[in-house]
């Protein structure tokens, strides 16, 4: 900044010490090296191959919210895919070249009456073939345990208000259902393709915790 | 492996969607998928999903068979949680296994 302004100069000829940052990753806890050393043995055994593992980690990583906002702004616009959808997620969203392995998926759809909102609470159960990696608060032990105790609380800190007259539906992954929130097709977007509505559609708005953006 | 590979080594269907069910007040050790807080309450059946394997068995690397069915159950928030401060139609749908569900009485 100009001395012009009239601030005194930053006088960078002083030692300005900050304190080190502790390094994060410099040691590698129990389950990263249980991790390396199974993996290393499927190797060495020949079961899995270093390619196969590189392509899965390839796989993961080429997902996320992108897909899933696809699948609703398709849903939102093709009234017999929405059907589809409902009826059966997982034979739906095939059209997008998504396999649910051996996990289903079930969506569950918002109206002006219900609010869905999704929580594992054993653990971390997640819609990863259309959403990609779950964020870390999905995973955090505040998120599991709270949401299925007090919803409204947990969605008033993500800044989402339900109006009290609207039901909140929590749902709690627990076995084999992978959930993805519909949520509602935002009001002023009549006539919208559906190329334009995904980018309404944000991750958070999938797992329940947030509405579809307003155009 | 899929529900459709193990349909025919499974249990049969007990509940159906409309049904009461009581979730059994149980807590035996192992891989449980039946969350501890909805032990004991009760709740309706809103969807039967159909036969999986027992992931208690999978866990050990056991086939998990006769697959159970599994089944989505919908309990009232008010129900659940005493203190909870919502919507009276707030809910909770968890997917519980058969083997943790008894009919309820009303």
């Amino acid at each position: 900044m100009s001395d012009s302004h009239g601030h005194p100069p930053h006088d960078h000829t002083q030692p300005h010490r900050h304190p080190p940052r502790p390094d994060t990753d410099d040691r590698l806890g129990h389950y990263q090296v249980m991790e390396i050393a199974v993996r290393e043995l499927l190797i060495e055994k020949g079961i899995i191959s270093p390619a196969e593992v590189q392509h899965a980690i390839e796989a993961m990583d080429a997902r996320g919210e992108a897909l899933g906002a696809k699948i609703v702004a398709r849903a939102w616009t093709d009234h017999a895919f929405k059907a589809r959808l409902m009826a059966d997620g997982t034979e739906a969203v095939r059209d997008f070249g998504v396999d649910m392995g051996t996990t289903r998926l079930f969506v569950v759809e918002n109206t002006p009456a219900v609010h869905n909102m999704i929580v594992c609470t054993l653990c971390s159960c997640y819609p990863r073939m259309v959403l990609g990696l779950p964020p870390d608060w999905y995973k955090s032990r505040n998120y599991r345990s709270r949401t299925a105790r007090e919803p409204r609380a947990v969605l008033k800190e993500f800044g989402t208000v339900i109006p009290n007259d609207v039901a909140i539906r929590v749902h709690d992954s627990t076995a084999d259902m992978r959930y993805l929130v519909l949520p509602q097709r935002p009001a002023g977007t009549d006539g919208w393709d559906a190329e334009k509505l995904a980018k309404l559609v944000s991750r958070d708005a999938m797992i329940g915790v947030a509405l579809a953006r307003n155009p | 492996m899929t529900a459709r590979a193990t349909a025919n080594a499974a249990v049969p269907a007990r509940f159906k969607p409309g049904d009461t069910v009581a979730v059994r007040r149980a807590y035996p050790p192992g891989h449980i998928r039946t969350p501890w807080y909805i032990r004991g309450h009760s709740g309706t059946v809103v969807h039967a999903l159909g036969p999986f394997p027992n992931p208690e068995e999978l866990a050990y690397n056991r086939p998990g068979l006769p697959a159970q069915p599994l089944y989505r159950v919908r309990f009232r928030q008010a129900v659940v949680w005493p203190d909870y401060a919502g919507n009276p139609a707030d809910t909770l749908d968890i997917e519980i296994f058969q083997h943790w569900l008894e009919p309820a009485v009303r």
